[in-house]
């Protein structure tokens, strides 16, 4: 396990990579977040956990300007993502289980067209700066759709870090990868975390991950945050031996207020 | 607008259309069967007929010019279907990518394809059957023009009720231009549909190319004034197929039907 005392606070002069303000959402009668408000500091890896359903993905997909909030402010850098939207989401990528690259292009064509979405400088440089990081040169000719999971989760990291973003979102992205190649992933972004200070929003139901990569955590439940802090310390802190089992009871607590419907 | 974006869209199609022949197939297929049935058709009707008129000019030009409008149609529509085929809605727009790229880019690969259909209808009919668009003159190019900007409109259309109603519902678009031929009078005079016919027709900016079409072929004088009302119509209904596109797309956005795309959900 590897504490990660080096994470830098934010400069008061310099804004969050993300900064969440009281933001709710709701599909129908169903709350999916409840005025929650949270901040990622450039260079920090914040970890977001919680049950399936808990509302991680509603908060990714607000950040992304997918999904609208009912209510509440996302800011990227300096940049408000409602009024914004192209500015904020030019310094941003992404990398979800659920958002597969079209399987009807190879590694190369797929890195060409996000790359032209993204206007990349020095496109055909960069693209091979990745295929070396995430050693895909051999495969840069094969379309997506015939690549094993594990594959293209190192060809969607290579996506996301196309742009050089300032903030990126990882939705379990190591889910498919077996454990060495994982633990390289978790090198990339802990390195470019560290280096570009590019703020990361991880999520995972990997809680030994979790603990050696996140600076911060967030638990999610029924859309509201009920704990944050060091992963490392929180489960002491809670009397639970680790983060797993810290995990599962926050998980099955009931809620402290149980109106998570719309009145 | 950027253009790099623009680009992308476009690139994407070439990637698309070089690594999958069947995927070019139809921009010849189609266009050419349409050529070679019409072209004997007309071929008869010029030996039966006493009337003097010629039909190659009349039904096959009128054939191929219809048939690119729907080419420009279905071209826009496919290159948007890449797009839900594909699953790819969750890395488009929660890119920096804006509407107006990912729709300019649309329509331009849209151009680019009906353009290579249009060579290979000239190059069969012109040849094989004798047409001879040249009779049309210098209108021809405002006719295109016309028949151009109804073909985007329709194509921007038919995306937007793509995204509203679901993945399922791309058998409701297909059948748009066949559902709009018999209001564009593309093989008979206006004055031949009834009342309540030729008053859609009037929103139809193709049925004043055909008029018009006839018109010179006829020897008539061409009135510039009809043919140029129908391009701003073209124009308008391009604007108003934008609005409806960005509205649906708006809605997408609040609904979380756009994040979830890929589930056949209109709710």
């Amino acid at each position: 396990m590897t504490a990660r005392s080096e994470h830098r606070p934010t400069d008061s002069a310099t804004a969050p990579a993300l900064r969440v303000s009281d933001l709710r959402k709701s599909y129908g009668r169903v709350l999916a977040v409840d005025r929650v408000s949270f901040e990622v500091a450039a260079g920090e890896i914040l970890g977001l956990l919680g049950p399936n359903g808990a509302g991680k993905t509603t908060i990714i997909n607000t950040v992304l300007a997918v999904l609208t909030p009912d209510f509440g402010s996302i800011r990227i850098g300096n940049a408000d993502v409602s009024r914004q939207r192209s500015l904020a989401l030019a310094r941003t990528n992404f990398a979800a289980v659920y958002a597969s690259l079209p399987g009807n292009l190879t590694v190369t064509q797929n890195l060409s067209f996000f790359g032209l979405i993204y206007s990349v400088r020095s496109l055909r440089r960069r693209i091979e700066e990745l295929l070396g990081q995430f050693q895909l040169e051999g495969l840069r000719d094969t379309k997506c759709g015939v690549l094993s999971s594990g594959e293209l989760t190192r060809v969607a990291l290579a996506k996301a870090l196309l742009n050089r973003p300032r903030l990126l979102l990882l939705d379990e992205p190591t889910a498919s990868l077996d454990p060495a190649a994982a633990r390289d992933t978790r090198g990339v972004i802990r390195a470019l975390a560290r280096d570009s200070d590019c703020g990361v929003l991880w999520t995972s139901h990997n809680m030994y991950e979790v603990e050696e990569v996140c600076d911060r955590v967030l638990f999610l439940s029924h859309g509201r945050i009920l704990l944050a802090g060091d992963p490392r310390s929180l489960p002491r802190e809670h009397g639970a031996r680790n983060l797993e089992e810290l995990f599962i009871q926050l998980a099955r607590e009931p809620l402290a207020h149980p109106a998570e419907q719309l009145a | 607008m950027r253009i790099a974006p623009v680009a992308a869209i476009l690139l994407r199609q070439w990637y698309l259309l070089r690594g999958s022949p069947v995927r070019a197939l139809p921009m010849f297929a189609w266009v050419g069967i349409d050529v070679v049935l019409w072209g004997f058709i007309s071929r008869f009707l010029n030996s039966v007929s006493a009337a003097g008129i010629n039909f190659t000019t009349v039904f096959l030009g009128a054939v191929l010019l219809w048939d690119l409008c729907g080419r420009v149609m279905q071209g826009l529509t496919t290159a948007f279907l890449e797009d839900v085929w594909s699953r790819n809605f969750l890395n488009l727009f929660a890119s920096p990518l804006t509407i107006s790229e990912y729709v300019t880019g649309l329509v331009l690969a849209s151009i680019a394809t009906s353009l290579i259909g249009l060579t290979v209808m000239l190059a069969l009919a012109v040849p094989v059957f004798g047409l001879s668009l040249l009779a049309l003159g210098a209108h021809l190019l405002l006719f295109l023009l016309v028949l151009y900007g109804f073909g985007v409109a329709l194509g921007i259309l038919a995306s937007a009720m793509v995204l509203r109603f679901g993945p399922a519902s791309e058998w409701l678009v297909w059948p748009i231009p066949a559902l709009l031929s018999p209001f564009c009078a593309v093989f008979y005079p206006l004055t031949i549909l009834p009342a309540w016919m030729r008053g859609i027709a009037r929103l139809l900016p193709p049925s004043y190319v055909f008029e018009g079409m006839r018109a010179v072929l006829d020897g008539r004088p061409f009135a510039p004034l009809p043919v140029l009302c129908a391009l701003a119509l073209a124009a308008l209904e391009i604007a108003l197929a934008g609005w409806y596109f960005v509205r649906v797309y708006r809605r997408a956005v609040r609904t979380g039907l756009l994040a979830r795309y890929s589930a056949e959900t209109v709710s």
